[in-house]
């Protein structure tokens, strides 16, 4: 090949000068040149050192991320069952719904959407916040999914129409009894919540995963809650099994014994039908909860907004958390005060004309008891004999003795949520009103009404490891093997328990209040209250508001009397007679005793005030309240 | 008087360091595609059609260093010409892939337009009567490569595009631009810059965005640079070996054959050999820019730093893409991509600066 003479050709081409003469020609630039392809190389080069060298480890788990896919195996959360290991929890299949993201259609959401029933806006939210997750991994988009749901998806899910939809097995799902039994104490369950994530006790929990929300399901989470097993594979890009790498078997949660009995449960709710209010049966030689009833109830397998809302907060465990006055029932408490501290014997009396009067305040009895000593003012109940006993002692007096039995804090039941009710004190008022306590309230106190409030569990207790000889254990509903606790003990004189346990025999077994708690061949003990919600003034100014707070009734009962097996109280709100509370303590304590001296054979109570038959009860079925 | 071509005036040691990057690039392809399995369409024989090219890019590089390059220069007028109509042609004949028509005959042209390209601007360069650049000649040239360069963004192929500017402005500088116009250019590029926004196309919005922020658009843009960089540092000093890296052999790095190559290449043979291959690459350049120091003439200087100029600009911002310093374009690395064009046209270049150095002799 023969090149061209640069001389020859268009003249153009001579104006290209050569450079020999003129040598300097542009090197100064060309070196700038060579500097900044050096600086170049050095930008590049730093750029691999920081993902190589420096963030190495970062990258070298990213990559791992992105390879392995683990896949749950689900475990199956642990059932619940009674003392007797009858099951009052199981569980059920359901299946749920995913979109795989490898093929997933943007365009196919509207259609999944209506077909699934489900928000559209909700769903593409959903898919977006899956998106910084590795690409295999599938989105749940709902879960227990209703038959029809069920069909869609499955005729849904071939390659022509949703080829992401995929239908998942999915067995932890609750079965609870059809008719609420023990609703309040079970709780619920319910997906983990954002607000609940955050916090450092749900921390090994994942988005999406079942928790208990509220009763025991809540309380001993942890525990029901199995270890979800793990199937790990190595996937390529498209999410296709290359390789399986393990699979970890899950571990089932573990199932919870309670100390519930269901048969005393159902008398218990029986007992309540058509009422508000709660009632708690615990064995109080060891604080084992027999029965615990809230009424109004709810269905746990169905929690809806409308139960949120209800005004009647059917959702509120009234028997932990319902705080109010104990009226009469108090009055065993300010006896053993005025007993142990001498400021009264069995023997002293006082005189009640049907009311009483101090500081300026004119306080009525509920009829003319004459001269009355302790065991007959506790049969009958007389207002004016402990207005003269509590003017004798001081608040503080009665919220030591309050607070030995337990009262005004929190029996640490293994529930979550429990309130704390008030025993008031001079220190009380201080602290929470800071005022000084007036004695005229003192007189209030020693009834049962004033400022303090109680939850029923805490008056069951209270009277319960009273009437054992000052010995009060933990109310629990789950035993704790490893547990060495210790119950609380009181240095009280035996004496003087004896006599407020004869008086609360006379309550039932002599001419008391609490009569229609008598059992035939039981030795039945108790105190009624009849627990006002407003004070008298206030009733007599304002009707309306009267009707609305009516008295509420309370019954608090043990037997036999002299080391009690089973103690219930029961609340009965604005049923206004303490006296009417009584018949649903006797229903569960004559459960009880019908369970234990005859057994297979138990009979249904003889009473005519029972709405639905007792067989029915056994079977489960029945409408809630 | 004499032209003397001689075989040992050839540049053997640019030729080694040539040759040396692409095997290392046909070792890639083979470690990212050997594994049939996966593959979606043929890609058995990707590695050897790399040789295949490397082999017909041979003869034409020596077909590029054989014809005096004053010749070609001579012939600008119709070669550019030729140029215009065969993009023109491009658009209404090409074969669509991808949504947009690059391709003519499985060529794709806009790379041999490089060539033309980088011959224009030296011929009119070398030509200038004086050593400053007024700013007609600037209009001029600006016009001259401006038009191929829209020609190639409305394939669209923006990136392929943007890859003639850099020729242009290193001519300019060496040429001996006024400051004044620097300044100029500048200002103008910043006012203009706003409505470039506005006017450019969707997809490149969204690389700007993502580059921006990663996290904008992770199942996109975003997803490609960070499977990147997880890649990239999961080889971390010595790499995890040939056909060990686990985001190259499982897909989870797109392109690994094209666009990715190198961020599979460091996967798999660590940052120890990232600076070697890219210490290569430098000395390729170092050595191009040799043979445009010892050009006989002007036009000579502006054919190898114009050269020279195009492989850094592609090394960059595939190379910086691949790190995330760059936002995500589609020009591959020059001798190790896959693909035909892109390897013809980058040895016929390396052919051009042969053609200079061939003839630094001249009297």
């Amino acid at each position: 090949m023969s090149p061209l003479h640069p001389e020859r050709g268009r003249p153009q081409e001579r104006a290209n000068r050569l450079l020999r003469d003129d040598t300097r020609f542009a090197l100064t630039r060309i070196a700038i040149f060579q500097y900044v392809t050096v600086a170049v190389f050095l930008f590049l080069i730093a750029g691999f050192w920081v993902l190589q060298v420096r963030d190495h480890e970062v990258n070298s788990e990213l990559a791992e991320r992105n390879r392995i896919r683990t896949d749950p195996v689900v475990a199956p959360r642990g059932k619940i069952f009674d003392r007797d290991m009858r099951i009052i929890v199981d569980n059920r299949s359901s299946y749920r719904a995913l979109l795989s993201r490898e093929n997933l259609n943007p365009d196919h959401l509207a259609g999944i959407a209506e077909g699934l029933h489900l928000d559209l806006a909700e769903l593409q939210n959903r898919v977006k916040r899956y998106s910084t997750r590795p690409k295999h991994e599938a989105v749940p988009i709902k879960t227990e999914l209703t038959r029809s749901e069920l069909a869609f998806a499955e005729s849904h899910m071939d390659p022509d129409t949703f080829p992401e939809l995929e239908v998942q097995e999915h067995s932890s799902t609750r079965l609870y009894p059809q008719n609420g039994l023990a609703a309040h104490v079970i709780g619920y369950v319910g997906e983990v919540s954002d607000q609940e994530l955050d916090t450092p006790d749900f921390a090994k929990y994942s988005p999406g995963q079942i928790v208990g929300k509220s009763g025991l399901e809540q309380q001993y989470n942890d525990i029901l809650t199995g270890v979800d097993g793990q199937q790990r594979t190595v996937v390529d890009m498209f999410g296709t099994t290359r390789q399986v790498l393990e699979t970890i078997e899950a571990t089932p949660g573990r199932n919870l014994q309670t100390t519930l009995d269901i048969d005393l449960q159902a008398a218990a709710e029986l007992s309540l039908e058509g009422r508000n209010g709660a009632l708690v049966a615990l064995d109080p030689r060891n604080g084992e909860v027999l029965a615990m009833v809230s009424r109004p109830s709810f269905d746990p397998g169905h929690i809806s907004a409308q139960d949120l809302h209800d005004p009647e907060s059917p959702l509120l465990n009234r028997a932990i958390q319902a705080q109010f006055a104990p009226g009469s029932t108090f009055k065993p408490i300010v006896a053993l005060a005025g007993l142990e501290t001498g400021a009264l014997e069995p023997s002293t009396t006082f005189y009640c004309p049907g009311y009483a009067t101090f500081y300026g305040d004119t306080h009525k009895c509920d009829a003319v008891h004459g001269i009355q000593n302790l065991h007959q003012a506790i049969v009958h109940s007389c207002d004016v004999y402990f207005y003269n006993l509590g003017n004798r002692l001081n608040i503080d007096t009665i919220a030591q003795y309050a607070q030995l039995v337990g009262l005004g804090k929190k029996t640490r039941i293994d529930l979550p949520a429990e309130a704390e009710g008030i025993m008031p004190s001079t220190q009380w008022a201080l602290r929470t009103q800071n005022r000084r306590w007036y004695a005229g309230e003192t007189i209030s106190v020693a009834i049962g009404q004033g400022q303090v409030v109680v939850t029923p569990i805490q008056l069951a207790a209270a009277i319960g490891g009273l009437a054992s000889g000052g010995a009060w254990y933990k109310p629990h509903l789950v035993r704790d093997p490893h547990s060495s606790e210790q119950p609380r003990r009181g240095e009280l004189h035996p004496e003087n328990i004896a006599t407020i346990v004869s008086a609360m025999r006379g309550v039932v077994q002599e001419d008391g209040t609490g009569t229609s708690a008598r059992i035939p061949g039981i030795d039945v003990c108790g105190k009624t209250g009849s627990a006002q919600r407003i004070s008298n003034k206030l009733a007599k100014a304002n009707k309306a508001l009267y009707n609305e707070l009516k008295d509420n009734a309370w019954f608090v009962g043990f037997a036999p009397c002299d080391h009690p097996e089973i103690v219930v109280a029961a609340l009965w709100e604005s049923a206004e007679h303490g006296t009417l509370a009584a018949p649903m303590v006797r229903d569960v304590l004559k459960a009880y005793f019908d369970k234990k001296l005859h057994p297979g054979q138990i009979k249904p109570p003889e009473t005519a005030d029972l709405p639905h038959s007792w067989f029915q009860a056994s079977g489960l079925a029945g409408p809630i309240h | 008087m004499a032209h003397y071509r001689s075989f040992r005036d050839f540049d053997w040691p640019l030729l080694i360091l040539t040759l040396i990057i692409c095997a290392l690039g046909v070792l890639q392809i083979y470690s990212a595609t050997h594994d049939y399995s996966t593959a979606s369409h043929d890609y058995r024989s990707a590695w050897w059609k790399q040789i295949l090219y490397i082999a017909v890019a041979l003869g034409a590089m020596w077909l590029a260093a054989s014809v005096d390059y004053h010749t070609l220069m001579a012939q600008t007028p119709i070669l550019y010409t030729l140029s215009i109509l065969a993009l023109i042609a491009t658009f209404i004949l090409g074969k669509r892939v991808a949504g947009g028509r690059r391709w003519l005959f499985n060529l794709q042209i806009s790379e041999f337009v490089k060539l033309v390209i980088i011959l224009v601007v030296a011929r009119y360069l070398s030509e200038l009567k004086s050593d400053e650049l007024s700013a007609r000649d600037l209009f001029k040239l600006g016009g001259l490569v401006g038009i191929p360069t829209a020609l190639v963004v409305a394939q669209p192929d923006f990136s392929t595009g943007a890859t003639y500017v850099p020729i242009l402005i290193v001519g300019i500088l060496l040429a001996g631009i006024q400051w004044r116009h620097v300044a100029v250019i500048v200002l103008a590029c910043a006012l203009v810059a706003p409505v470039g926004w506005f006017v450019m196309q969707d997809y490149m919005r969204q690389r700007l965005l993502t580059f921006l922020d990663p996290s904008h658009d992770p199942q996109g843009r975003g997803y490609q640079v960070n499977q990147s960089k997880i890649a990239v540092g999961n080889g971390g000093m010595w790499g995890r070996g040939v056909t060990q890296g686990t985001q190259t052999q499982l897909r989870f790095l797109p392109a690994t054959r094209t666009d990715f190559i190198f961020a599979s290449f460091a996967e798999e043979h660590g940052f120890v050999m990232v600076v070697v291959v890219l210490g290569l690459y430098f000395l390729l350049l170092m050595q191009i820019v040799q043979n445009a120091q010892t050009a006989p003439d002007r036009a000579g200087v502006y054919i190898c730093m114009g050269v020279a100029t195009l492989l850094l600009f592609h090394i960059l911002v595939n190379v910086g893409m691949v790190v995330g310093n760059v936002p995500v374009s589609g020009i591959p690395l020059p001798l190790m991509s896959a693909g035909g064009s892109n390897m013809i046209s980058v040895f016929m270049m390396l052919g051009l600066v042969n053609n200079v150095r061939l003839r630094r002799f001249v009297s």
